[in-house]
């Protein structure tokens, strides 16, 4: 039976290959779509290098401050100190790193400037992260404690700035903003889509500019907190949030009068989302295009598809669904049928779409467009694509059967 | 073996009322050849589709081997056209994707039996109709005759009771036609009951019995 009805889907796509194109070319771009945009969200949100501890980390990223009606409203990243009074001391951590946003900063090879970007963090920033050591080593308490000039740069800064980039580099000296610093390790870089722990060069937080010694509350530091186990989540969270609780309230940041404090420490996702939404009109606008295009994506063309299917076949084979009928075939069983060759169809979009999504990747890590992409098929993701598209394939295959059901076997013979 | 009562057909729409069968009594015998003729738009063919479940009727009542259907909901029909009855159209109605031995498996889909088990007895009803040496091809391939056989096939294979032919001859030339006739009362001999829609005189006379229409009145 239903080696029949196989037999029978594969004559019907052979029947009409211009329709068969339009169909297959719905599905599979459908799912390449689908793959490519979840491939692209857990590349974002997913724990992957050198966050590969993302399910246990708290994202501590900003302090709000608000008065007391709640009028006007102060937020801003935070001070160094005011990060190891509060979190620092969350004893229910494993760890705890305060680092800086990345900056922009420049660097001179000869007359030719270097674009980069800078973060000075503390040697906890090494251990909560899981970045790959090339060369050299990450700085340490110490270096900290001496204020040493070192840096630990990215292989990609490595290979724009020193003229013979095979050579080990470890020892030498980078000149940035005017100032040297010793190479003291090279790490396989961070892509910019993952802003916490991306960078070119990285400096211990007592290197000139960090201004972490900034006495306020704000300042440009940012903290990641590493429960031991995931289920320790909300038990750090909540310390943190009673420490911060104990900040004597009104307040007076800088001449702002404020009543109400709130710094959030999130998962990551929950900070993602917190900030898009919080980023402003243009950071909404493209968060809700994404959606809209994925909701389009996703039922736009395999309605189409559907449509497609439905007339194309209720008008091509009536009369065997006829013949079919008068030889003792019950409504359930011709729906199954159609259900059958539907699946079938999806599945050859399916492969279509793996090889296309496969190529795409391919494409898109090699092209630099975002360095250090590592974006993968994700084998849930190609299992919810494959999953959302049988649902397709159900539903365009019901439709048909159902409406060619509702025909009697004598209109059926004679179409 | 098939028994209508007082049926009766009316088609309806918004503005016309056609009586296509009025008060037809029809008692056909097991192992009879029965034969339905008529003038065109007489109603033989809707007749035949009544007789073969394939349609209802407006009015009266049918058995089917001592079966009264009119109570019948679509899967029961289907089984009992399934496990009793077998087609055949003036225009063949294969499915020209398959090839000749798939199409005459149909029936076999709908029934508990495995690939080997179709296989073999599709093989068995081709040669019954003189194409086992047909069998891979496609209906496109096959002349009008050949078609028809295939479709006897289809219809034998299951070993129906009854077997419905609606004009097999109409669309054939008469050597052609005759061979089906051959084929036709040759299952006939070996215990199949046929009613056979036909308008050609020569054709009825090979059957056993007549069953003459006029204006959807049954006149013989």
């Amino acid at each position: 039976m239903l080696a029949n009805y196989i037999k029978i889907a594969w004559k019907v796509l052979l029947r009409h290959p211009f329709y068969t194109f339009i169909t297959l070319f719905g599905i599979s771009l459908t799912l390449t779509v689908l793959m490519l945009i979840t491939s692209f969200l857990d590349h974002l949100i997913g724990a992957h290098y050198p966050e590969t501890k993302r399910d246990r980390t708290l994202y501590i990223e900003r302090i709000v401050m608000q008065d007391s009606s709640r009028q006007s409203m102060m937020s801003n990243s935070m001070s160094f100190k005011f990060l190891t009074d509060y979190a620092k001391t969350v004893k229910s951590a494993e760890r705890v790193t305060i680092f800086s946003f990345f900056n922009g900063s420049n660097a001179y090879v000869g007359s030719q400037k270097i674009k980069l970007n800078i973060t000075f963090s503390d040697a906890d920033f090494w251990r909560v992260s899981d970045f790959e050591f090339i060369e050299g080593k990450p700085y340490n308490e110490q270096n900290i404690a001496n204020s040493d000039y070192v840096a630990v740069i990215t292989d990609d800064f490595k290979k724009h700035y020193f003229s013979n980039s095979d050579e080990p580099v470890v020892g030498k000296n980078v000149e940035i903003e005017s100032i040297n610093y010793k190479v003291i390790g090279v790490v396989k870089g961070s892509p910019i889509t993952r802003p916490y722990t991306h960078a070119d060069v990285y400096f211990p937080y007592t290197a000139p500019k960090s201004n972490y010694q900034n006495s306020g509350m704000v300042g440009n530091f940012i903290a990641m907190i590493l429960a031991k186990d995931p289920s320790d989540l909300k038990a750090v969270r909540s310390e943190f949030q009673s420490n911060i609780r104990k900040i004597p309230l009104p307040g007076n940041q800088d001449g702002f009068k404020y009543g109400v404090l709130e710094v959030r420490s999130d998962p990551y996702l929950e900070n993602f989302v917190t900030t898009i939404m919080n980023g402003g009109p243009g950071l909404k606008n493209i968060f809700y295009g994404v959606i809209v295009f994925i909701v389009l994506m996703l039922m736009g063309l395999p309605a189409i598809n559907l449509v497609n299917l439905n007339v194309g076949r209720i008008l091509e084979r009536a009369s065997e669904i006829g013949v079919r009928k008068a030889f003792g075939a019950p409504v359930k069983t011709l729906m199954w049928q159609f259900i059958v060759e539907n699946i079938f169809i999806t599945f050859i979009g399916g492969i279509i779409a793996l090889i296309l999504t496969f190529t795409i990747i391919q494409i898109i890590n090699a092209s630099g467009w975002i360095a250090y992409a590592d974006l993968t098929i994700n084998l849930t993701v190609f299992l919810i694509s494959v999953f959302v598209c049988l649902i397709f394939g159900l539903l365009s295959g019901v439709l048909p059967a159902l409406r060619m059901s509702k025909l009697s076997i004598i209109e059926a013979l004679k179409a | 073996m098939i028994k209508l009562q007082n049926v009766e057909k009316v088609y309806r729409t918004s503005s016309i009322e056609t009586l296509a069968l009025n008060n037809i009594n029809i008692d056909v015998k097991k192992g009879e050849f029965v034969s339905i003729m008529g003038p065109s738009g007489c109603g033989k063919s809707t007749l035949l589709n009544i007789i073969g479940l394939l349609d209802a009727p407006s009015k009266g009542t049918i058995e089917i081997d001592g079966l009264k259907v009119e109570k019948y909901h679509d899967k029961e029909l289907a089984h009992l056209r399934n496990q009793k009855l077998g087609f055949i159209f003036q225009s063949f109605h294969l499915i020209n994707d398959l090839s000749v031995v798939d199409n005459v498996e149909i029936p076999l889909l709908y029934r508990e039996s495995n690939a080997k088990q179709r296989r073999e007895l599709a093989e068995e009803a081709l040669v019954k109709v003189g194409l086992s040496n047909r069998m891979k091809h496609f209906p496109k391939q096959l002349s009008g005759g050949q078609k028809q056989r295939v479709a006897i096939a289809r219809a034998i294979v299951g070993k129906p009771e009854i077997i419905l032919a609606d004009e097999p001859t109409g669309n054939l030339d008469s050597a052609m036609g005759n061979e089906i006739i051959s084929i036709l009362q040759n299952l006939n001999e070996n215990g199949a009951t046929i009613v056979m829609v036909t308008h050609d005189d020569a054709m009825a006379k090979r059957t056993h019995r007549l069953i003459r229409l006029f204006d959807g009145t049954q006149v013989l």
